[in-house]
């Protein structure tokens, strides 16, 4: 009995762990079959071990400068995007003009379209346009996509901003542009990090857009995509391997530096 | 999320803050370079798009507009199969993400305590790994012979998904079952997300008053925190269910040609049939069909201020 009771108290916590399970276990295979050493051209079935790829990471052809080209686009469309989303956001908070209602929805529509869709349109664009598909071509749709998830993450922060610490400072004499460099933009900073860390994310492994606007270029996730059907090489487990182990890392030690800070205010 | 550090408040505030005017035209500078980008690089090609579904002509000779219709009655009379299995694909593992979610979400907000943070971050972290490797991990985990399929025959579970036609021929990899465990997979996180915020925002005491009242806990979540979860539930199922409905990648990595969604189809006419009109026809039906289905549910569900 009490164990069916326990079983009934605790069935949400059973159940939400069980999820967790059904989220990670892929990520579980990619790093133990970035061990693996496989005998055809697919990386499927585990065979034997071997740290063959992680010693080798760069030793399939095209994977690497893929990499580099992936992390090069979404530095560019990070910076982008955010600088061009927090401008919005700003003007959206805090400034009264016409059609906002037309202006939310053009931020919003991007975000509730299939991919598909808006990936087939803008390529429509770039033919009738004669545009030459490749680097610029995948900023340009990444900017655009990554746009407005910026622009809802600025406006959230900026949102919950007590405008009078803006005046205190203009009461100080302090001139428009040292009140935005030194109050403004200090608070509202973690939004645009998150926004920019949002767009690097997106950017970085988007696929069908770019595999819509990429021509003969080819990215990381585009290299993956081509691999499924040529044969997956181990070294594509390595890299997502290590991607995961980095940004856990990264959003660790975010964290233990986050709760320092709040320890020294408190 | 919960561990961003906030200044704290002076006091609360007088009034919603009232929009200063300071340069008639500041608005209108900081709005331009982003709103020319989304209306050149977002709004023209959809305009683009419907042009082109109603040309006629061949990549040789050129497209011409000829208002030529019967190009979405073809579309649809050829591709409606693959349409109906987008939106039942996508609504399966929208269903699926909402019953998986939920308690995870329920699990983050009122009962993990310390390990919340941790958690929360285990829910992100897969998003670090290109969603295309971990979707390739399925095909691992669904094998043929791996333990998966295994436990699943050795249950007769699968001869009943082969009777239902999830399933074929006692393997689960290249069959429905398989795309919509990877659109599950893919977009759980954005089930549970919204979800998360919706929970956490619950006043604790509300749970205690229907306690009070001799609630039981079932009838507590079912009159008190389901209802007050709802703009959470809304917001997750748009989220999943539309890009479920027009990703193409998982039925093309863990499914067959049975199982071609219509962003398969779009794909395929658009970069290696290069019909473009009937591409360009397809991505309008499925974007007209989605805009029509978000609108109703808004409606319904009755959270406009949902933005």
């Amino acid at each position: 009995m009490t164990f069916v009771n326990w079983l009934k108290r605790n069935l949400v916590v059973i159940a939400g762990l069980a999820t967790l399970g059904y989220l990670l276990l892929p990520n579980v295979i990619v790093t133990v079959f970035s061990f693996n050493k496989p005998k055809g051209r697919f990386n499927y079935e585990w065979q034997q071990f071997s740290t063959d790829a992680w010693q080798h990471p760069c030793g399939v052809a095209g994977m690497c400068g893929s990499l580099s080209l992936s992390l090069q686009i979404a530095v560019w469309a990070t910076i982008g995007a955010t600088v061009l989303g927090t401008m919005i956001a700003f003007a959206l908070v805090r400034y009264r003009f016409r059609a906002r209602g037309a202006i939310n929805s053009l931020i919003f529509l991007p975000m509730a379209m299939p991919e598909v869709v808006m990936a087939a349109s803008l390529l429509t664009l770039f033919l009738n346009l004669g545009a030459q598909l490749g680097f610029y071509t995948i900023l340009i749709a990444h900017i655009m996509f990554c746009l407005s998830f910026v622009v809802t993450a600025v406006k959230a922060r900026v949102m919950s901003m007590d405008p009078r610490l803006e005046q205190a400072a203009q009461d100080l004499y302090a001139g428009p542009v040292q009140t935005f460099l030194r109050v403004t933009l200090p608070i509202a900073a973690p939004g645009i990090a998150a926004g920019a860390l949002l767009a690097f994310a997106l950017s970085f492994d988007d696929f069908i857009i770019t595999n819509f606007n990429a021509g003969s270029t080819v990215t990381f996730p585009m290299f993956v995509w081509g691999s499924a059907q040529r044969g997956t090489p181990v070294q594509i487990n390595v890299i997502g391997t290590a991607m995961f182990l980095v940004a856990v890392l990264f959003v660790l030690a975010s964290m233990v530096i986050g709760n320092r800070k709040g320890r020294q205010k408190a | 999320m919960a561990a961003v550090t906030e200044a704290p408040p002076l006091a609360p505030a007088p009034e919603k803050k009232p929009p200063r005017k300071r340069g008639r035209f500041t608005p209108y500078w900081l709005l331009l370079p982003g709103i020319l980008w989304l209306l050149i690089f977002f709004a023209a090609p959809m305009i683009y798009q419907a042009s082109t579904s109603v040309q006629t002509g061949s990549l040789e000779e050129g497209y011409k507009v000829t208002w030529h219709f019967a190009t979405y009655w073809d579309a649809l009379s050829s591709y409606w199969p693959q349409f109906l299995r987008s939106v039942f694909y996508a609504a399966s593992a929208t269903v699926l993400c909402l019953l998986l979610g939920y308690p995870l979400a329920y699990l983050i907000a009122f009962r993990a305590g310390r390990w919340r943070n941790l958690i929360m971050i285990l829910v992100i972290a897969p998003f670090f790994t290109s969603f295309l490797i971990r979707t390739l991990a399925w095909k691992t985990i669904l094998a043929d012979n791996g333990p998966v399929v295994h436990t699943l025959n050795s249950l007769h579970i699968l001869s009943l998904t082969d009777w239902l036609g999830w399933t074929a021929g006692d393997r689960v990899l290249a069959t429905p079952l398989a795309v919509v465990c990877g659109l599950t997979y893919n977009f759980l996180p954005f089930m549970i997300l919204p979800l998360y915020t919706s929970l956490e925002r619950i006043d604790g005491r509300l749970h205690e008053a229907a306690g009070d009242l001799y609630a039981k806990p079932f009838t507590t979540f079912r009159k008190v925190t389901f209802p007050l979860s709802m703009p959470g539930v809304v917001s997750g199922t748009l989220l999943t269910f539309i890009p479920a409905a027009g990703d193409y990648v998982n039925a093309e990595l863990l499914g067959s040609t049975d199982t071609r969604m219509v962003g398969n189809v779009i794909q395929a006419q658009f970069l290696r049939v290069l019909d473009y009109p009937t591409a360009a026809a397809l991505s309008f039906i499925l974007m007209a069909a989605i805009l029509l289905m978000v609108t109703f549910y808004i409606r319904r569900s009755g959270t406009e201020d949902l933005v």
